[in-house]
């Protein structure tokens, strides 16, 4: 697998190096990490940057996950980028809206590496 | 045996004790893999740091974890694989996570609570001098647990 760019939206500064380290131990090579604390910031990320994979909370101020990926369809540079949510709502409702929203896999926290590389790798192969 | 202070609370939430251990338990043994401990009874440690998450719908209450300083930054130094004796601000953004993760690991484990129950952005308060009021309709939740000899407290104030 080439190594990807991929953008990391959480508004827990800790949390996105914690998904960036497990995106490392999960064998997935990262040529670049882009970070952003809300929906808003990693949409205006998105106006200036290419990714190959967005991994995106739910939970978070401004503008919080769900309304992102609602949104990410009227940026030119999101368009085919995979969306994987990680957050702590674990519940049937949020799932069924992610998803329906366009999110192409949801891991809940806490989670452990074998989640990670189960749900994202492929999805980067594109199998899902 | 149980961690938890079980003397206030009523039967309709005592059930939820050993899910509110478990979830916390989780939490540090996938995001840590540390293994968290019984808390000696009677130990009633200062505790610097308090997080909080608040819960709204089908259950309405705040969920805290409190833990000391050099607590705070070990589980930071554990999340993240950096130096145990930091004191930045990524202590209390570790500790915030922590609290947000249990709320929503507890959540998850209960029937029907978890499509009815949001959770807000974490809170971090650091410090002693203060007091917590929290306009709970029941007797607290609380599990006592510890890490390395350090405690951590648990505490599901319940509103309705």
């Amino acid at each position: 697998m080439n190594s990807i760019r991929a953008l990391i939206v959480d508004d827990s500064s800790v949390m996105r190096k914690i998904v960036e380290r497990s995106l490392n131990q999960a064998g997935i090579k990262l040529a670049e990490v882009l970070e952003a604390g809300n929906g808003a910031e990693a949409l205006a990320v998105l106006q200036a940057s290419k990714v190959d994979l967005i991994l995106c909370d739910i939970n978070m101020p401004v503008m919080d996950g769900l309304e992102f990926i609602k949104q990410l369809g009227s940026v030119e540079n999101a368009k085919g980028v995979p969306v994987v949510m990680i957050t702590t709502e674990g519940s049937e409702a949020h799932v069924v809206q992610a998803l329906s929203s366009g999110a192409r896999g949801y891991i809940r926290k806490p989670f452990t590496q074998e989640q990670i590389r189960e749900r994202v790798l492929p999805i980067l192969a594109g199998q899902t | 045996m149980n961690t938890a202070t079980e003397s206030h609370v009523t039967d309709e939430h005592k059930d939820w004790i050993p899910l509110l251990d478990l979830a916390t338990r989780e939490v540090f043994q996938m995001m840590m893999s540390s293994e968290l401990g019984l808390l000696d009874t009677g130990t009633e440690p200062n505790m610097d740091i308090t997080s909080m998450v608040g819960l709204a719908g089908r259950l309405c209450g705040m969920l805290s974890v409190r833990c000391t300083q050099k607590l705070g930054a070990l589980i930071a130094s554990k999340m993240l694989g950096t130096d145990p004796d930091s004191n930045g601000p990524e202590v209390a953004d570790a500790c915030g996570e922590v609290a947000n993760m249990v709320a929503g690991n507890f959540k998850n484990k209960i029937s029907g609570l978890n499509d009815g129950c949001m959770l807000s952005v974490p809170t971090v308060v650091t410090g002693r001098d203060y007091s917590l009021r929290s306009l709970a309709d029941y007797p607290a939740l609380e599990v006592r647990l510890q890490l390395e000899g350090m405690p951590i407290v648990v505490l599901l104030e319940i509103h309705s």
